[in-house]
């Protein structure tokens, strides 16, 4: 098993495609995987980035951002999937166009328990209550599902979460 | 422990004063009696929640962020505001000076039942909105103070709390408009023109 990830590069394929459809606001709580992604977005000022205290926060500032004509996304890791599915009503009565952006936990070589029972039930929930799922486990097709899931969302009015995988991520070794 | 003042306003002549006042400002209400007290003269300013509960703060952010040549003012009962209550903080660190949140607050989930809330057991959202680094932050329980915070509210130019104690009286309804994604569009094509559907 490897476990030593190379230096990732879907991160700042992340960041360019939100550049390229014109995204102005980003909502999230942080997860290890999309510290760079943050970064990036960051160190943007044309970025309106703000940090939040709970992921259903996002779900209703984003609907507020589309209310005033800007186009964001919602970066966080699976568990706070399960913070959001009452604010997600609020998305599908009203049709509001979503993009989450979910770094998945609790569902490849997992090391922490208490991930699995929201990591393995995060596509399952989305779907239940409406939203699109689409997925990427490799880094070379990151960049272009984010870029569809983009596209999709704000011509759709409709939400759409992309579930990055955990092997993109890597593996951490747990065996001592 | 100090006697606590009560709510003694109205809260649909509050807001009737803040409908008079509310110039061009965009308005989110929360779900249940601000819904309705807002439906009482409905406009495509004004974007209801129905549902959602929790979610008007951060939905008026979120609009105060996207339009911030706009004052956006956020009108939500105590129940919905501490369901979010999250957002303070959230708020207060990003700080949009074009943001007012104002809280219809008559201590009690009317909708449900009337329930007493954290208010009416000494929560002081004032307090809350101070911490959380509020630059204008208070409490209005009398008419007078009343109609200084309704010009506040809608002319400031900092992030502004109010937190409006009012009685427990209750209204029918007074909205049939209820379909989201029609409160959606009208509010965007009336504020971005045909850019709204592009
Ligand atoms: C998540 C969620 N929990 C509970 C409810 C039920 N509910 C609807 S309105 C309401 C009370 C709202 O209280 P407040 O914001 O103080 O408004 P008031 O009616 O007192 O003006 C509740 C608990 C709900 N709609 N959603
Ligand atoms: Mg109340």
């Amino acid at each position: 098993m490897t476990t030593e990830a190379p230096a990732r590069t879907w991160p700042r394929d992340i960041y360019d495609v939100f550049k390229q459809v014109g995204i102005e606001q980003i909502a999230y709580v942080p997860d290890a995987g999309h510290a760079q992604l943050i970064r990036d977005c960051e160190a943007d000022n044309a970025m309106n980035v703000v940090s939040l205290t709970t992921e259903e926060e996002g779900v209703a500032m984003l609907a507020g951002g589309w209310l005033g004509g800007k186009r964001g996304a919602l970066l966080m890791q699976s568990s706070g999937v399960g913070n959001c599915i009452n604010m997600l009503s609020v998305v599908m009565e009203s049709r509001f166009p979503l993009l989450m952006i979910v770094t998945m936990r609790g569902e490849w070589g997992e090391f922490n328990p208490w991930q699995l029972p929201m990591g393995q039930s995060t596509g399952k929930v989305l779907e239940d209550i409406g939203v699109y799922v689409q997925r990427a486990e490799r880094p070379d097709e990151v960049r272009d599902v984010v870029h569809a899931a983009a596209q999709m969302t704000f011509s759709s009015n409709r939400p759409i979460a992309v579930l990055l995988g955990q092997r993109l991520i890597g593996f951490k070794d747990w065996s001592k | 422990m100090m006697e606590r003042r009560q709510g003694t306003m109205d809260r649909r002549e509050v807001v009737a004063s803040m409908i008079k006042g509310r110039g061009d400002a965009l308005i989110v209400t929360g779900l249940g009696s601000t819904c309705y007290d807002f439906g009482t003269e409905d406009h495509p300013n004004t974007f209801y929640l129905w549902g959602g509960m929790g979610a008007a703060a951060m939905l008026g952010l979120g609009l105060a962020l996207a339009q911030p040549a706009r004052r956006v003012v956020v009108v939500t009962g105590d129940g919905e505001m501490l369901m979010g209550f999250g957002a303070f903080a959230t708020i207060g660190a990003k700080a949009p000076k074009n943001l007012s949140l104002v809280v219809i607050d008559n201590e009690h989930y009317s909708e449900t039942g009337m329930q007493p809330t954290h208010t009416r057991r000494g929560i002081d959202l004032e307090g809350v909105a101070k911490a959380c680094n509020f630059p204008s932050a208070e409490t209005v329980y009398t008419e007078a103070e009343l109609a200084k915070s309704v010009s506040e509210i809608f002319g400031g130019t900092e992030l502004l709390f109010r937190d409006i104690k009012v009685n427990t009286k209750r209204y029918p309804m007074s909205l049939r408009l209820r379909d989201g994604a029609h409160i959606k569009n009208r509010f965007r094509e009336n504020l971005l023109g045909s850019k709204a559907f592009d």
